[in-house]
């Protein structure tokens, strides 16, 4: 039977589309209204707001918390002190990415930890006779993500202290009088917040956070909308942009941190006397500089997609509606060289954009590569110029 | 008219030979989108260019001003439709924050007190529209199906300069077969369609397919903006093609809010442009070219100051390009014949509303989602004609057409909290009233649009905290278009593609050596679309690239 989230009652009454979805068996809106586009534009002008409750939550607490987080996650959690969040990811031996996520720094001893999947077993698995309890907390909390450029003078207006919150701070507050965390954070590539209150506040922390809205353009947005940002900001999507370790066939399926971009998770790791997960192997992939490929970011040359859609006789479509599906990428005698995982229509960018594997050889900014479409029916090759993500990265969004 | 050539300075400095004497390769008189557009394309191919502006902001008639605190008025032009995708592109506007927001819902209020709605949703428009004709639901679709291809045929046109068929020049010649070419290929029906909409009335296209006063009228309002036509005028159907040729993220006929309005879409414009490295003067009027011996030199400032380049372009309107800056006896006398009867008859207004909260239309209720796009007060084709009726005689219409669009709906940051702007575009209210002045006319115009309004949403009046009404006369005082004409010269066919401005003249070149246009006067016209200011820069390149290659001099 599917399961709503805390915030339910109120996104069902606010969904004039009655399209839902499914995600980790909770209803979720696709879109609220009959255009998602116009959703997406609260995100990049007002601030949105969207319901993120269904990610799997892990409570990890306890003396030895810091030593099992340090040993389990592949970014140094020793330097995410309380009131701080982290964005990072969690490996295998052989160094190839589990899940990614983010990982809140609520109190001493205490942290909080989001995941797209089921990771309990996972983590208790590495427990190893620690002082730490791994708790799945996941329908505890309510979280709502507040995004975009109003988000902080909106929240600010409900609890000061938010407006102090620099990129990645998380503190412990409260709104509407209810015990929250709020953290700097999002999936948007905006300024934002994400409200994490007890399941039973959720209503009354919306309905704070929608009192204040009321009259400056806050519209809640769907999955689609929030797609079409997260393209926009290269932020990695699970099953799409890659596939958890635990669950791939062959290595083809299996993707590093470093070839997943996130290779800045590992700046100091020189100096990171960490026998975390995977380290070996990944000390190894930098020394050897045996990445297979690196996630980047592709943006299509504008004059050759509208000239093959003319000589197709048809008008160029520039559609937003992301299409997260692999395309492949050629060199110029067609020979593949790797394929996108997500692509757009961007309307911030007024470009099709795409992420994708690119042969480590051509991920300097402005390599050429050619994206295979289907034109009536047929493929065509669109040239393509590979450019560092993420695409879009307005001051605002760490500011 | 202005002051002739001023010949001693013009001596002083018509070294031509010695051109590292010029501080500026490029005077763009005109701070309006096209002569930022024009000037940013100078500077990224090189040229140190200049741009003059009168005022004391860029954007000409595009601009957005807070004319009350927190409320932000788009005091003329007020959305964007027809701006070209290569100019978003070449000059990397999305950098400077271009941000084209959708406008997601039309809204046609009815004087029984129904509506017509349409949004983003293909189902829920075909019901709404068969509320009103269950036949029309179905032929809006054969209609948007036939006008697309249309678009998909004449688009090009937009983007290139027209040939030039007076030339005998062989690539002139070319370019004429090339076109002659391209409509030879087009399918039957569709160069049919084309023509008939280049030449026929709105009136007469629109009843091919449709019954619905309701539809009509919506969409013969788009045959009339800006244009002393009526919808059954012949020559309303080219006005209606080019609102339908809009373009926005690949989707004809849609329109997008920029973030602030059109003056937001022109300060980033500005900041693209200067970061080519053209330099802005504001507050800086030009009162004449300065000519030598059949060339442009440079520029005289109403200070008497005086600037020199070799190429001087005029983003002005063609009356003020060839009757005014310029000696007009320096000029050909067809020339001058042909722009002293450019008609420009302006007859559109706007009045601006500062409001203490949302309109209410009785029957959608405390809805306020219908406001997140235009809201067309033309409920029929017949309601936009009678409107015309006055204006033939020389009065404004006591029951105007408005396009109106509460723009704090799309973009909050345009009214404080709860609060609305809208602007509201009003047809017709022509240039020049027979038996009265826009100066005593000013507020009787703006109680007939507020009372028009109120007709439709009662108690609209309560909410209004501030009016702003601009006449004609106004456009033309503050902007400087010619009557107030918003599309700098009238739309129509003798005055269009190879006759923009003048037969011979629709190259953007001018009969004085290095003498530019490249204003809405020239081709393809009106709108915020910014192509006239690129396409007279690529002429402008190229003639400099031809005089390198013929001469070896630097132009």
């Amino acid at each position: 039977m599917i399961r709503t989230t805390p915030f339910h009652e109120r996104t069902a009454a606010l969904n004039e589309t009655g399209i839902w979805e499914h995600w980790s068996n909770h209803l979720v809106a696709t879109r609220y209204q009959m255009s998602e586009k116009f959703e997406y534009f609260a995100i990049r002008n007002t601030a949105g707001l969207f319901d993120t409750s269904p990610l799997y939550k892990y409570r990890v607490h306890g003396p030895d918390a810091d030593r099992f987080l340090a040993g389990v996650l592949a970014r140094d959690i020793r330097t995410c002190p309380t009131g701080r969040a982290q964005y990072t990811v969690w490996c295998d031996d052989r160094g190839f990415v589990v899940e990614d996520g983010v990982v809140l720094h609520v109190a001493p001893e205490e942290y909080l930890l989001t995941a797209a999947e089921p990771n309990l077993a996972w983590f208790l698995a590495l427990v190893d006779g620690l002082e730490v309890a791994v708790d799945d907390v996941s329908g505890d909390w309510g979280v709502l993500a507040v995004q975009g450029p109003k988000s902080r003078e909106l929240l600010a207006s409900l609890a000061p202290d938010v407006g102090r919150l620099a990129y990645f701070d998380v503190i412990s507050t409260t709104i509407g009088g209810l015990a929250v965390h709020v953290s700097r954070t999002g999936y948007t590539g905006d300024l934002g917040f994400e409200i994490w209150s007890h399941a039973a506040d959720a209503v009354a922390v919306w309905d704070a956070v929608w009192g204040i809205s009321r009259g400056r353009g806050v519209i809640p947005f769907g999955m689609t909308a929030l797609y079409m940002a997260r393209i926009e900001a290269g932020l990695l999507l699970l099953d799409v942009d890659f596939h958890s370790s635990r669950f791939a066939w062959t290595d083809a399926d299996r993707s590093t941190p470093i070839e997943l971009g996130l290779g800045w998770m590992f700046r100091d790791l020189a100096t990171d006397d960490r026998a975390f997960i995977g380290h070996e192997a990944v000390r190894r992939e930098i020394a050897a500089k045996s990445s297979r490929w690196r996630l980047s970011g592709l943006i299509l040359d504008w004059q050759d997609y509208d000239r093959i859609f003319d000589a197709a006789g048809l008008i160029p479509p520039k559609d937003h509606t992301p299409i997260q599906d692999e395309y492949y990428i050629y060199d110029d005698e067609l020979n593949q060289l790797g394929y996108a995982t997500s692509q757009l229509y961007s309307p911030i960018l007024q470009r099709h954009i795409a992420l994708a594997r690119v042969p480590i050889h051509l991920t300097a900014p402005g390599s050429r590569v050619k994206l295979e479409l289907g034109v009536s029916h047929r493929y065509e090759y669109f040239d393509a110029h590979v450019a560092r993500l993420p695409l879009f990265n307005p001051a605002r969004r760490t500011a | 008219m202005p002051k002739s050539t001023a010949t001693s300075t013009t001596f002083a400095t018509s070294k031509l030979d010695r051109p590292t004497d010029h501080a500026w390769d490029a005077i763009v008189i005109g701070g309006g989108h096209n002569g930022l557009t024009n000037a940013a394309y100078l500077a990224k191919a090189g040229l140190r260019t200049l741009v003059l502006e009168r005022r004391h902001l860029v954007g000409g008639a595009a601009i957005t001003e807070e004319l009350r605190p927190g409320y932000w008025f788009t005091t003329f032009s007020y959305a964007l439709s027809l701006l070209r995708p290569d100019i978003i592109h070449e000059l990397e506007l999305t950098k400077h924050g271009f941000m084209p927001i959708l406008m997601p819902t039309t809204f046609c209020p009815m004087e029984n007190g129904d509506y017509l709605l349409l949004g983003q949703d293909h189902g829920e428009n075909h019901r709404e529209i068969a509320r009103h004709s269950k036949h029309d639901a179905d032929a809006y679709d054969a209609f948007n199906h036939d006008v697309l291809k249309v678009c998909q045929a004449i688009k090009p046109l937009l983007d290139a300069a027209p040939p030039d068929i007076f030339s005998d020049d062989p690539e002139e010649l070319v370019a004429l077969a090339m076109l002659g070419q391209r409509f030879r290929r087009l399918d039957k029906k569709v160069l049919h369609d084309a023509v008939r909409l280049l030449t026929g009335s709105a009136a007469d296209f629109l009843d091919d397919y449709f019954e619905s006063d309701i539809l009509k009228g919506y969409l013969a309002s788009s045959s009339i903006i800006g244009t002393k036509v009526g919808p059954y005028s012949q020559g309303s159907g080219l006005v209606l093609l080019y609102h339908l040729m809009g373009e926005h993220d690949g989707e004809f006929g849609a329109w997008a809010f920029h973030k602030r309005g059109n003056g937001g879409f022109t300060q980033l414009l500005a900041r693209a442009a200067e970061s080519f490295g053209v330099e802005i003067r504001l507050e800086s009027p030009v009162e004449t070219v300065i000519t030598a011996g059949g060339r442009a030199t440079g520029v005289a400032l109403d200070d008497g100051r005086e600037l020199h380049a070799p190429i001087v372009v005029s983003a002005l309107d063609p009356r003020r390009t060839f009757l005014e800056l310029v000696d007009p006896r320096q000029l050909p006398a067809d020339l001058v014949e042909a722009i002293t009867r450019f008609r420009f008859q302006g007859t559109s207004a706007k009045v601006n509303f500062a409001l203490d909260g949302y309109p209410r239309y009785p029957a959608l209720g405390d809805r306020t989602d219908q406001y997140r796009g235009f809201t067309n007060i033309g409920p029929s084709m017949e309601y936009l004609e009678r409107a015309f009726d006055e204006a033939k005689y020389g009065a404004f219409s006591q029951r105007p057409y408005l396009d109106c669009a509460v723009q704090s709906a799309v973009d909050p940051d345009m009214a404080p909290p709860g609060k609305a702007v809208m602007s509201c575009f009003v047809q017709y209210a022509p240039y020049h009233l027979r038996a009265s002045d826009w100066d005593t006319q000013r507020q009787p115009l703006g109680d007939t649009v507020q009372a028009t309004l109120e007709s439709f949403f009662p108690g609209f009046s309560d909410l209004v905290i501030q009016r702003e009404v601009q006449t004609p006369l106004d456009i033309e005082r503050t902007v400087g278009l010619s009557e107030g004409n918003i599309f700098a010269g009238e739309f129509l066919a003798p005055q269009m593609y190879f006759f923009r401005p003048a037969p011979g003249w629709s190259q953007y070149r001018t009969p004085i050596e290095g003498y530019y246009q490249c204003g809405s006067g020239t081709h393809p016209g009106g709108c915020v679309m910014g192509a006239p200011g690129k396409l007279a820069a690529l002429r402008i390149l190229k003639d400099r690239d031809r005089a390198r290659a013929g001469t070896g001099a630097r132009v």
